[in-house]
């Protein structure tokens, strides 16, 4: 026993010491010198090493973010914090790197708009696509064969039970997949802080859009006019919106006559005036929903049951009276 | 030279690691999915086999079994084994950026992998000098490879084919490992070793 025991450990303590001792030389002399960013980014980055970002790993996905090939915001754990500190790291642009999530710009659903014929084909929006364009009335609308919820890779896309998919901001990362899957081209990728969206695509005129949907646009145009027409006008009887530009479309909700607008936040503070207010109005003449009421000069106050909490008095206050107390309030009817 | 080849043709189709002895069955489910990385995994398996296979001989004749150490196979093969991997890739990196890009994450992955293990100790148990190692890892990692495609090729197809909904993914590929599984034992009188 005693004749092994003394070798054994000796030669495995040479040997192990013997090639630790060579890893250790050769990792010296053959050194890779890397660029110290991609460390940098590493650090910043979760390092949860998820692969959401479509990259084996962080120290890949970092790499291929110095070497352009991806955008910080392509990092599903990472928060817009990080993105931020790495764009600084690397002077990008942070506004090109927000983070973007799915959204349908459809709410057709079965009992509002109606199909045409029973489709009893292959269940895959694409191949429904190929039929007449398609079961539903509406040659725009949403087929709700669930063909994007399929191709998502993160399972962030669920058939609801009216039959359209919904979006689950939480698990989106703005890959685009279900974007080139939908043959009806209703899916975009809209920033994740831009809470509303149109919830419509049709470019029909408003006659034969009522023939075939109870919630589509009618290409009336109230939501340009009632948003001041920043980032959004009408082309082709529907508004185009750049959501990049961050319009703001709380009015447009309640303005819209066909209830066409989504919005995710399902309660919207409402607007409280202070006592700093010293009556000048500004507030007053810009409230699109005239919920501002008040004497010139003195402290005026917000009508609760028509303020909408679209947040335009606040930016216009030179005072800084104006506030939001809460998220108590209104709740869309 | 005839016994040469006899290994050889012996670890690539009788005895084939996957399909026969069942080396190495998490990489033959895990990177066959399309025929591209398999065939990366497969080449990456060649190297580091050879590579493991004359070290780990090398160490067992000079070093264990002069000092009666054959307890000691295990924990020296692992060591040798990891170490090289390792001393490889830094070495790669430096020397040829392209063929490290090209073998990527499967070089570290193969290192803990049983099939690499398996042959160190298959060499010993047959008493393989170390052309006959040489050979054998290299017919070893050529089987692995022949497995690993071959079972790339028909899963890329079965993505496409109406396979009932409960045994899509997993379930139909081990099916089709079985079914491979037998149909290499064909090749089992083949020669005899």
């Amino acid at each position: 026993m005693e004749s092994t025991f003394l070798p054994a450990v000796l030669w495995l303590a040479i040997l192990g010491g013997g090639f630790g001792a060579v890893l250790a030389w050769v990792s010296q002399r053959f050194a890779v010198e890397e660029d110290p960013r991609v460390e940098e980014i590493l650090e910043m980055l979760p390092g949860a090493n998820c692969g959401g970002c479509g990259c084996p790993g962080c120290r890949e996905f970092a790499l291929a973010v110095l070497q352009g090939k991806t955008t910080p915001g392509a990092c599903a754990a990472g928060n817009s914090e990080m993105v931020l500190k790495i764009c600084s790291l690397l002077g990008l642009k942070a506004e090109d790197q927000l983070p973007m999530v799915a959204v349908v710009h459809c709410q057709g659903e079965k009992k509002k708009a109606p199909e045409l014929f029973d489709y009893d084909g292959i269940e895959d929006c694409r191949a429904a696509v190929v039929l007449a364009e398609g079961p539903k009335g509406c040659v725009y609308g949403c087929l709700g064969l669930g063909s994007c919820a399929e191709a998502c890779p993160f399972g962030a896309i669920k058939m609801g039970e009216n039959g359209l998919p919904v979006v689950d901001d939480n698990l989106c990362t703005g890959c685009g997949v279900c974007v080139t899957v939908c043959p009806k081209g209703i899916i975009e990728l809209i920033p994740k802080e831009q809470k509303i969206y149109l919830g419509c695509s049709s470019h029909d005129r408003g006659r034969k859009v009522k023939q075939v949907c109870a919630v589509g646009c009618i290409g009336c145009g109230i939501c340009v006019k009632v948003t001041s027409g920043e980032g959004i006008q009408m082309e082709d009887n529907l508004p185009a919106i750049d959501y990049r530009e961050g319009p703001n479309l709380v009015v447009a909700v309640h303005k819209c006559p066909q209830d066409c607008f989504v919005d995710k936040v399902k309660v919207r503070a409402k607007m409280t005036i202070g006592i700093d207010c010293d009556g000048c109005e500004q507030c007053k003449e810009l409230c699109p929903m005239g919920a501002i009421e008040g004497e010139p000069g003195e402290k005026h106050r917000v009508v609760r049951e028509k303020c909408v909490g679209c947040g335009i008095c606040v930016l216009s206050c030179p005072q800084k009276a104006i506030f939001t107390m809460g998220a108590v309030g209104y709740v869309k009817d | 030279m005839h016994q040469l080849f006899v290994i050889f043709v012996a670890a690539v189709l009788v005895n084939n690691f996957v399909l026969v002895r069942f080396l190495g069955i998490c990489p033959f489910l895990g990177v066959s999915k399309r025929i591209e990385t398999a065939l990366g995994m497969g080449v990456a398996v060649i190297f580091v086999m050879t590579l493991a296979s004359v070290g780990t001989q090398l160490v067992y004749s000079f070093i264990l079994v002069p000092y009666n150490l054959q307890i000691l196979e295990y924990v020296a093969f692992i060591l040798v084994i990891a170490s090289l991997v390792q001393f490889v890739e830094t070495i790669l990196r430096k020397m040829t950026p392209a063929l490290y890009q090209a073998l990527g994450i499967y070089l570290p992955l193969i290192t803990t992998n049983c099939a690499i293990l398996g042959l160190a100790l298959l060499n010993v148990i047959k008493g393989y000098n170390l052309l006959q190692c040489f050979i054998f890892a290299i017919g070893a990692g050529v089987g692995f490879t022949i497995a690993l495609v071959i079972m790339a090729g028909i899963r890329e197809r079965l993505e496409f084919s109406d396979i009932p909904q409960s045994l899509r993914g997993v379930p139909i590929a081990l099916i089709v490992a079985g079914i491979l599984s037998m149909a290499f034992l064909g090749f089992s009188g083949l020669v005899k070793l």
